[in-house]
């Protein structure tokens, strides 16, 4: 890592719990280094709020490699910042100029309450995967991969949606705050292979009812979330989703 | 629980309330921008007459008006209802929101757009539709035909009204640029093959319909036609 050589000021969105309002405050950085990642950037902020017995800013992190979806930090107005196709963790200082000013929000959604500084609460993501994101099979022995033919152009759709890592960038900046992104990428994934189709018409209308029940706004295909989806998840996930929807409510016989 | 159980009370189920009545209203401007070209045959409104009486007197075009009005009446209230929703799904907005970076400044406003087209309408239909079903045309054209073409250029004849008019048709433009691609991606018709065609017939109706209508009180006031 180069020597040190950026001043930044940060404004960080400071906020002790949900129950209590929250503020952005001020802090300036310096020498810091271009080759750092943006998580980095803020390990430095802590160090030094640690080292003055101030309260570090609470992040949530894990991988730092874009593939866990933890990182969720909304950016001069953008989640994950300015990079296209990019997590938080895998966007570095050179992004930024020296003596930048960098507003630094946590995922604002009713459906994703704060739960301190710029760590929201995701887990309205798990009860919609719990509501019907997985397929049921018996356990026991796998049986031949080749038993199963799929189209590839089929497998690579499945697979690109499966690509989401629920990280909750589609959320954080459609201007509804809707999940449609996230949900259609969970349900496409199975809903265009052969395993999923026993319970697909069965999976949507439940995934799409608790999705409805978390409180996210509605789609009104602004695009914004495909735009800003750090795995380049497609709108045409959205267009299936609905497509399905409709088949499970007025053709399939199965209701929920 | 009924077979439909929530259908159209879900998130998906009132996009495609929205999705089914814009395209129905999107139908129905093709058949108001058709029949009002008629005046541009400039045969002082005698065709476009024929084509406004038909429409006033035909009974299925009378029924298809009452399925107009609620067809609009839904699309604003569902319209309405939503943008409350989708309000609510975001308590706190943000200090810094770039929205710029990834969407279409008219995709974001079409809760706008279409509050301007709806007062838009409340004067329109004061122009023209409560002079032409109740308190009645006028005159009479040479064809003994109501003489709907004359009210047309007797409102024209306002600076204010033709370049309201004007500037409200931008705002349909761009209220359909979004909303006739957008209603195919609620409906899931989304395919790879035709998807290119959605697009450009989206850009092209929209330019050629708001273009159409900006012509006629444009044409009316400046007597390109007459």
């Amino acid at each position: 890592m180069s020597t040190g050589n950026m001043n930044l000021t940060l404004k960080v969105w400071r906020q002790k719990n949900n129950k209590t309002k929250g503020a952005l405050v001020d802090y300036k950085l310096s020498g810091i280094s271009p080759d750092m990642s943006f998580l980095e950037m803020f390990d430095v902020l802590n160090e030094d709020l640690i080292t003055k017995g101030e309260e570090p800013v609470v992040f949530d992190h894990d991988c730092r490699e874009g593939i866990c979806g933890m990182c969720s930090m909304f950016i001069n107005g953008r989640p994950h910042g300015p990079k296209d196709l990019v997590t938080t963790c895998q966007l570095h200082m050179r992004s930024f100029k020296d003596g930048d000013t960098i507003v630094v929000e946590p995922w604002r959604a009713a459906a994703f309450p704060v739960v301190k500084d710029l760590t929201v609460d995701r887990s309205a993501f798990d009860r919609v995967i719990a509501a019907g994101g997985f397929i049921s099979v018996n356990t026991g022995n796998a049986q031949d991969a080749n038993n199963l033919p799929i189209p590839k152009m089929k497998a690579d759709a499945a697979f690109e949606a499966a690509a989401c890592i629920g990280c909750g960038a589609c959320v954080a900046t459609c201007k509804n705050a809707s999940a449609m992104l996230f949900v259609s990428a969970k349900i496409s994934q199975l809903a265009l292979l052969p395993q999923g189709q026993p319970e697909r018409y069965r999976r949507v209308q439940s995934m799409v009812a608790q999705m409805d029940a978390e409180g996210f706004g509605n789609c009104t295909n602004t695009g914004a979330c495909e735009a800003e989806c750090p795995k380049g998840i497609s709108l045409e996930n959205i267009a299936l989703m609905n497509r399905d929807f409709a088949s499970a409510k007025f053709v399939s016989e199965e209701t929920v | 629980m009924s077979g439909f159980g929530n259908a159209l009370s879900s998130s998906i189920g009132r996009k495609y309330v929205m999705g089914v009545t814009g395209i129905f209203l999107i139908l129905f401007l093709i058949v108001h921008a058709g029949i009002n070209s008629l005046i541009f045959l400039d045969d002082n409104g005698l065709t476009f007459n024929i084509g406004a009486h038909f429409m006033a007197t035909n009974w299925i075009i009378r029924a298809g008006e009452y399925i107009l009005f609620i067809g609009l009446l839904v699309h604003i209230y569902q319209a309405v209802n939503l943008t409350i929703q989708n309000r609510k799904a975001r308590p706190e907005n943000y200090a810094v929101y770039n929205g710029s970076a990834n969407s279409k400044w008219y995709s974001r406003s079409m809760g706008l757009l279409g509050t301007l087209l709806l007062i838009f309408l409340v004067i329109h239909l004061k122009d023209f539709w409560v002079v032409s079903r109740f308190t009645g045309i006028p005159t009479v054209d040479a064809n003994g035909h109501e003489d709907l073409y004359a009210v047309m250029r007797e409102k024209f004849q306002d600076p204010v009204r033709v370049v309201a008019y004007v500037l409200l048709m931008i705002s349909l433009c761009y209220h359909l640029l979004h909303g006739f691609a957008s209603a195919f991606q609620t409906m899931g018709w989304n395919h790879s093959k035709y998807n290119g065609i959605i697009k450009s017939t989206s850009v092209w109706y929209s330019i050629i319909i708001s273009l159409v209508f900006a012509l006629m009180p444009i044409a009316v006031y400046t007597h390109l036609i007459d």
